[in-house]
């Protein structure tokens, strides 16, 4: 099955709708960046066309970053990398989620190797992920307190009793 | 030495000379225990490559009888906390610890068991220094130490367990309620 590139991108384009906007940057393939509530449509569409591996599936805060910062706030964000092995193409896809309620579309079922990474963003940056398998913290503890790769992460004092000290060296 | 005839004969003086030594009970259990420090096999970092390596035939810890890595706590004298010690972590090293029969020893091998090592500024995760949850006996600096370090701080506990004189310590407790 041969796929245009240019054909995906227009399909989903116009399948995510209202704003929808293909980012212009220095990267193999394009980057697309769509509305959270069609990433529902979106994925299994690209899944279909035949990007059958997600590379990676990252989390990204992007408070205080000043390349998106007119835009982008101070939301957070998922970015998932996708290859065809078939075309040997590569697409980007980016969300863009409020801080207060970090709340997206699981891939699980249709990348299974997403399943992992989306408890990695989860774990690190406290996304939720609907309708994942498994929504546990994956790293840390079960009981640790906040998201540590968001940029307002507060270091701990301690854990379990275990005093731990800032910076200044104070308990 | 005082017999029927009121003297030893001198073949048996020599006899004893040679063949009797003369110590304290608690002389033998130090030099027992030092001669056979068995750490347990146990890894949690980068140090813990060096500690196989120490381990291994190069440098050889058999030499000071510590070369024999037991799988389980409870055949452990000695545990060497090899590698940076993560808050997810640090309940299951107490455990083991605590697993372990008396008498034991920790070892904290390297800059992280030390104190935090690297993480300690920006390590939200890394317990700064294992002796927050065990005692520690030796300290290595390093990141790692080399393993002429972790040898040096194996001889610096077996110097440490020369001088426990472990009956003595129990008779002063037990004397001195
Ligand atoms: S002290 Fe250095 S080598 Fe050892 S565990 Fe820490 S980071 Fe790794």
């Amino acid at each position: 099955m041969a796929m245009k590139i240019e054909e995906v991108i227009a399909e989903v384009m116009e399948i995510a709708g209202e704003g929808a906007v293909q980012e212009e940057l220095d990267m193999p393939g394009p980057v697309l960046r769509v509305p959270r509530e069609s990433l529902a449509k979106v994925m299994p569409l690209l899944r279909q066309r035949g990007f059958d591996s997600l590379m990676a599936l990252s989390g990204i805060d992007y408070q205080g970053m000043k390349k998106y910062k007119a835009d982008a706030g101070d939301s957070l964000g998922v970015v998932y990398h996708l290859f065809s092995f078939a075309e040997r193409c590569k697409i980007t896809i980016k969300v863009w989620l409020p801080r207060e309620d970090p709340q997206v579309f699981s891939v699980a079922a249709i990348w299974p190797t997403a399943e992992w990474h989306e408890r990695e963003a989860y774990d690190m940056f406290g996304i939720r992920f609907e309708g994942h398998p498994d929504p546990r913290r994956i790293l840390l503890p079960e009981d640790w307190e906040g998201w540590p790769l968001r940029k307002d992460y507060q270091m701990p004092t301690e854990y379990r009793g275990i005093v731990h000290r800032d910076e200044e060296g104070q308990a | 030495m005082s017999g029927e005839s009121g003297a030893t004969a001198p073949s048996v003086q020599l006899e004893l000379k040679d063949n009797v030594l003369l110590t304290t009970v608690d002389r033998v259990l130090d030099w027992a225990r030092l001669s056979s420090i068995w750490p347990m096999t146990f890894g949690l970092a980068c140090c813990a490559i060096e500690m196989m390596a120490t381990g291994a035939a190069r440098y050889d810890l058999d030499r000071f009888g510590a070369g024999a890595f037991r799988a389980t706590p409870r055949q452990s004298d000695l545990m060497i906390v090899a590698g940076t010690v993560v808050y997810k972590m640090a309940p299951k090293v107490k455990l083991l610890y605590d697993q372990m029969p008396e008498p034991k020893w920790v070892i904290a091998m390297g800059a992280c068991a030390t104190g935090g090592g690297p993480y300690y500024h920006h390590g939200y995760h890394v317990m700064q220094g294992v002796d927050r949850i065990i005692p520690v006996d030796v300290y290595v600096p390093g990141c790692p130490p080399r393993p002429e370090a972790l040898i040096d701080a194996l001889l610096t506990l077996q110097e440490k367990i020369r001088r426990e004189r472990p009956l003595t310590q129990r008779l002063r407790q037990l004397w001195s309620k």
